[in-house]
């Protein structure tokens, strides 16, 4: 009886395992065998001459190139507004805050990362809704909206990461520096931060990663399909993500489609190497601590 | 005549206070947040409990041409759509997890939670490219009285993405159980299967619970699977071949058609609804991990 029990789960496993595997390879195949096909410089510039395109010369119609500038662009902006908040917040969260206010502080970091992307592009879109109806009427959504959207978005994991990287620290060795004679500050600078420091990057990784792939966001805040190279952060842009997303609707010729399937393959590759560095960083950076347990 | 040497430690106390104001400027930006997104949601949703509204857009009709803004229909739709997802992927994962902890061979067990750890990687707009390409001829070849897009289109393609969720909750949950459970149960002569089937999954029996609810709340927030692969008409479903329209995907859809101002009316309520839901998760997910780690903790 109990045999059988185990025999059976055994199959069941087997077969959820083989089931999934499955499923992945068929999937992630499938986008290789089209995908890889399409990389060449027509992919990313059409017929504009290369060198014109990239020094934005000349416009490049049916090329992904302005896509791929504008994804970087907002990636880089996002993550300038949201690492410097997420870092001080997580190290104060870790090294200063304390009993009830520390847990409401923590509540409302779980309750960000909950929430879906849909509604913070809903918030960007009501924030230009409210803007247009008190300070600014010409307010409109744009890259600058997008960024801050995304921001917000990611935070959470940027602020759960430094925490987490932190409070990892074994205790002796938060107290080692404050014992010579450094105040808390430089015993965070000093010793905590370089400490930590791999967790802490892998987290950043993480959150550019999140803020690469991310779709809904930006559909509600100014993303659109024919935007060229992103002129400002008031501006309309292009994005890989929501090429990819307008060409599986919208691909009119087997070009456009090949089209489609070369950015999806970017863009994996992009988050796929973004994930694989944060996932390498944080399987060493836990190893650290594991051995100087040991040790200690 | 101040002394020098108290001067110093002065500033110094001052740079500290500056520093902890500083950090704690930026967690009251980043947690008040939260506050600014409910509050902005709540601010344009107010319209329908001073105009009266409210009946209207909680009814099962939504016609926005002839001035019918319900969207009950798209509250079916999330749910059924999660529901099913959720019914396709948990119990793969509990498959996969119970095959990485004792039910399949160790030396698989590692490169297989690699596989899923990657998985959570894959953007989300790449699983409704290939769905749309690939799936939804599929569905229209084999059930050639349906569009292809579809409930059924769709929660195969969530299932697949909300399956690393599920699989990474119930496996840290495993991890947690003691080392010492696992050898007492070697030395009682359990197998490895029978460890897992009898001590450890009892045992990591809330984890279970952790990840469904986490998982649903990743299916139910989820926009551009549905968005891409469900169709999209706003009806309740009654076969898995039915077209079908989310929560999210309408909020979606109505900011890009840009129509009348109770039109986005109406999505503010979605935005809060779901807001509702993740909320409450997060509240269950607390409750059920305070009882893990008390369930867990013996010594």
């Amino acid at each position: 009886m109990i045999k059988g029990i185990s025999c059976l789960a055994k199959a069941c496993s087997w077969l959820a395992v083989v089931v999934t595997l499955g499923a992945v390879m068929l999937f992630l195949g499938f986008l290789g065998a089209k995908g890889l096909n399409t990389f060449n410089l027509t992919l990313f510039f059409g017929q504009t001459p290369p060198w014109e395109a990239i020094t934005g010369h000349l416009p490049v119609w049916h090329g992904i190139w302005p896509a791929c500038v504008g994804t970087v662009v907002l990636v880089l902006l996002s993550s300038l507004l949201a690492i410097p908040l997420g870092l001080a917040s997580g190290i104060y969260l870790a090294q200063y805050a304390s009993g009830s206010w520390k847990s409401w502080f923590s509540l409302a970091v779980e309750l960000l990362a909950g929430i879906p992307s849909i509604v913070m592009g809903l918030f960007g879109f009501a924030l230009i809704l409210f803007l247009r109806k008190t300070l600014a009427p010409q307010a409109n959504t744009c890259l600058l909206l997008s960024a801050v959207c995304l921001a917000l978005l990611v935070l959470p994991y940027l602020i759960v990461m430094t925490q987490t990287a932190l409070e990892a620290i074994p205790g002796e060795l938060r107290l080692v520096g404050l014992s010579l004679g450094f105040n808390p500050w430089q015993n965070l600078v000093h010793v905590l931060l370089p400490l930590a420091g791999r967790g802490i990057l892998s987290g950043v990784i993480l959150a550019v990663g999140r803020a690469a792939e991310d779709t809904a966001v930006i559909l509600l805040t100014g993303v659109v399909a024919n935007a060229g190279l992103p002129a400002g952060i008031l501006d309309k842009y292009e994005a890989l993500p929501f090429q990819i997303f307008y060409l599986a609707a919208e691909a009119r010729s087997e070009g456009e489609l090949a089209q489609g399937f070369g950015a999806a393959l970017i863009l994996l590759i992009l988050t796929g190497a973004l994930f694989l560095g944060a996932y390498y960083l944080q399987s060493t950076f836990s190893r650290t601590w594991d051995q100087k347990k040991l040790i200690i | 005549m101040p002394i020098p040497g108290q001067t110093r430690w002065h500033r110094l106390e001052q740079r500290q206070a500056a520093i902890k104001g500083l950090l704690l400027g930026a967690t009251i930006i980043s947690c008040g947040s939260v506050l600014a997104i409910l509050g902005f949601l709540g601010y344009f949703a107010v319209p329908i409990f001073s105009q009266g509204h409210l009946a209207e857009i909680l009814s099962w009709d939504w016609r926005p041409f002839q001035g019918r803004f319900g969207i009950l229909p798209m509250v079916a739709g999330s749910l059924c759509l999660a529901a099913a997802a959720m019914g396709l992927a948990f119990p793969l994962a509990l498959g996969i997890c119970g095959f990485a902890h004792g039910l399949g061979p160790q030396r698989l067990g590692r490169p297989l939670l690699g596989l899923i750890h990657f998985m959570t990687g894959i953007p989300t707009v790449i699983y409704g490219f290939i769905s749309v390409i690939f799936l939804v001829p599929l569905v229209r070849n084999i059930f050639p009285e349906s569009t292809g897009y579809s409930w059924l289109a769709a929660a195969l393609t969530l299932s697949l993405m909300i399956l690393p969720t599920i699989v990474l909750v119930i496996h840290a949950q495993l991890q947690q159980v003691d080392v010492r459970v696992r050898l007492a149960a070697a030395a009682l002569g359990f197998s490895p299967a029978q460890t897992l089937l009898w001590v450890l999954a009892p045992m990591a029996s809330r984890g279970l619970w952790a990840a469904a609810v986490l998982g649903f709340s990743r299916a139910i927030g989820d926009t551009i699977i549905a968005l891409m692969v469900a169709g999209n008409a706003p009806q309740v479903p009654h076969t898995l071949l039915d077209s079908i329209r989310t929560l999210t995907a309408h909020i979606a859809l109505v900011v890009a058609t840009d129509s009348t101002s109770q039109a986005y009316q109406s999505i503010f309520a979605c935005g809060l609804i779901l807001f509702g839901v993740t909320a409450a998760v997060n509240f269950a997910l607390r409750r059920l991990q305070t009882r893990a780690s008390g369930a867990m903790r013996h010594d």
